[in-house]
């Protein structure tokens, strides 16, 4: 059943597949972000408490939700390095970290800057915002525990197991607004009743939150062709694939 | 459209810093991210030249070797 992954194990035809889905997740990356930021900064009607800073809201919620979406992703290949030993999944974790890190430090700061006019402070300690940076701290712990070993593979499996402990932090920062009495407002569409959003902020939203999950799978399988690339440079596929770069910089200067 | 003109649109009902400031932040991380990646691969380009020139010398050195024996 699960025979035609099998190829994949090999960095090459890995390297084959990523080559040719980058195009379509970026493009549909840049026309719906261009349609979610434009629909939501301009057509959506303002929030009758929260006025127009709740537009925040089309980047906040969107690098939130990915920046844990991210981490389950990468969770999920540290499972596939630790129990297959399959190297080309190793090779995903230091391609997701840094995207997600970067998710996390957005759906900080937006919140933050969010934050200030409508609560009056930056910053508080409270459940939410605590455990998202965790989050970051966890993001940070895989990077730097995969590059701390001379041994490579050594550093990846630390990081695997990282990586999957930490998923305990997922259900934390989602229920933390539940479970605590927080100054964080609960969920607004993640819950299995109707979504407390009208339909016409509701719309821009999804599209934002959908062109947020294409923009971390672009720069994850931007980062993860690099990876691949590093660990085959003695290979002639990596060397002719390089190769085909520098003369199409070649023939742009001429 | 939720503006009667630009300016109400920059201006974003008084939110306009608020709101303008963490899409800017928000552009600049993902620019920086796609920017590091980019970087990486032209570094892998230029380490790939150089083991590929390293294999090339290697390759001269023996048949120099055996020529002259």
């Amino acid at each position: 059943m699960w025979r035609w992954l099998h190829p994949y194990a090999k960095p090459e035809a890995t390297y084959r597949l990523v080559d040719k889905l980058l195009p379509w997740f970026a493009g549909l990356t840049l026309i719906s972000l261009l349609v979610g930021m434009v629909w939501g900064l301009a057509f959506a009607p303002a929030d009758y408490q929260q006025g127009d800073s709740y537009r925040i809201i089309y980047i906040h919620v969107p690098a939130a939700i990915f920046s844990m979406g991210a981490y389950f992703g990468m969770a999920i290949c540290g499972a596939i390095a630790l129990i297959w030993q399959i190297k080309t999944a190793e090779w995903a974790l230091p391609a997701i970290a840094p995207v997600g890190a970067a998710m996390t430090a957005i759906a900080l700061f937006t919140g933050a800057i969010w934050g200030k006019p409508m609560w009056g402070t930056w910053w508080v300690w409270d459940a939410r915002l605590t455990s998202e940076l965790i989050l970051l701290f966890l993001y940070i712990g895989v990077m730097a525990l995969y590059a701390a070993f001379d041994d490579a593979r050594t550093g990846a499996k630390a990081a695997s197991i990282l990586a999957i402990v930490g998923v305990v932090n997922l259900p934390i920062i989602h229920y933390s607004v539940e479970w605590w009495n927080t100054l964080h407002q609960g969920a607004t569409i993640t819950k299995f009743e109707r979504p407390s959003i009208a339909t016409s902020m509701l719309w821009p939203l999804l599209i934002s939150l959908l062109g947020f999950m294409l923009l971390t799978a672009t720069l994850v399988l931007m980062r993860y062709k690099n990876q691949l690339l590093k660990h085959e440079l003695n290979r002639p596929w990596a060397q002719a694939e390089l190769a085909l770069d520098s003369r199409e910089s070649a023939e742009e200067t001429r | 459209m939720a503006f009667d003109s630009f300016s109400e649109f920059v201006h974003m009902g008084g939110y306009g810093l608020y709101v303008w400031s963490s899409f800017f932040l928000t552009f600049l991380v993902i620019a920086g991210v796609a920017l590091e990646t980019s970087v990486q691969r032209r570094r892998l380009q230029k380490e790939s030249l150089k083991v590929q020139r390293r294999k090339q010398r290697l390759a001269r050195r023996t048949q120099q070797a055996s020529a002259e024996e």
